[in-house]
């Protein structure tokens, strides 16, 4: 599986990193901060950037979470890789 | 509940075959002060500590496991092309013996993990003062790993885990402090 992906994949997959990072940062800020108007306000902004960014990356490389949180094609396509330790 | 995404919080890369550092990354996996200890123990706390605290001791415990899937992903990665001699040379003979090239929870000399190594005392601030020394002996460790290791795509990885328990130990403060606050509000009135 490794070494299959276009250089694309990698991108899309930092660009998510990246803002998830600063999702986690803010949720652990927030849950000690939680009148912090201005920080929620970017935690919103950034969690609807994260939604277009997972639908960027699912609708080309397939689902990202499973229990209905993501489509899913045909055939199932939730246990084909790459797994993240083999990317 | 808990979803699970297919990807690592933070990319992991290794610019050579290194079984030697991945015998030492194992102490993060499977040691005392490892990401599996932290995870376990930050979650199994929650049922007990004050409201105010709960969402903060569920992510981090869920940040934890992201953090034991990028150790996870450098030991495969440090070790997926060594040879057995490099593996005997390093000193992975004995795990090998034990579990072929399978990771374990165990620490870098081999003990495996144990829920002794965590506490939950039922005193939120007991508690809380565990989770902050925690994240300190963490952060040690990686600084331990990373004078070890010369590998500058690993050390990148490292640096990220080790940057993120200065996080959590500044919020642990933070939360203690809440706790301190709520407490002397109710001595007061
Ligand atoms: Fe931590």
């Amino acid at each position: 599986m490794e070494n299959s992906l276009p250089a694309d994949y990698y991108r899309l997959l930092e660009e998510l990193q990246a803002v998830d990072f600063v999702l986690v940062e803010l949720t652990l800020y927030l849950d000690t901060h939680p009148n912090d108007t201005a920080s929620i306000n970017q935690f919103n902004h950034y969690a609807r950037e994260r939604k277009k960014l997972k639908k960027a990356i699912e609708s080309q490389y397939g689902p990202m979470q499973q229990y209905g949180n993501s489509y899913s094609g045909t055939p199932w396509d939730w246990n084909k890789g790459p797994w993240p330790w083999q990317v | 509940m808990w979803i699970y995404e297919k990807k690592l919080q933070y990319p992991v890369r290794v610019s050579t075959c290194n079984p030697r550092i991945a015998k030492f990354l194992i102490e993060q996996y499977g040691g005392a002060d490892g990401e599996l200890a932290a995870a376990l123990r930050y979650l199994n706390q929650r049922y007990s500590i004050p409201d105010k605290v709960i969402g903060l001791l569920t992510d981090i415990g869920t940040e934890e496991f992201a953090h034991l899937e990028m150790i996870a992903t450098m030991v495969v990665k440090l070790t997926k092309d060594a040879t057995p001699q490099q593996m005997r040379d390093a000193g992975l003979d004995a795990h090998y013996a034990n579990h072929d090239s399978a990771l374990f929870y165990h620490n870098a000399a081999g003990v495996p993990w144990t829920a002794s190594y965590i506490q939950a005392k039922g005193d939120p601030i007991a508690d809380l003062y565990e989770d902050i020394a925690a994240e300190e002996k963490a952060r040690a460790t990686y600084q331990w790993l990373i004078d070890m290791s010369d590998d500058p795509d690993l050390n990148d990885g490292l640096r990220f885990l080790r940057e993120r328990e200065i996080i959590h130990s500044m919020r642990f403060r933070e939360a203690v402090e809440i706790l301190k606050e709520e407490r002397d509000r109710k001595t007061v009135f």
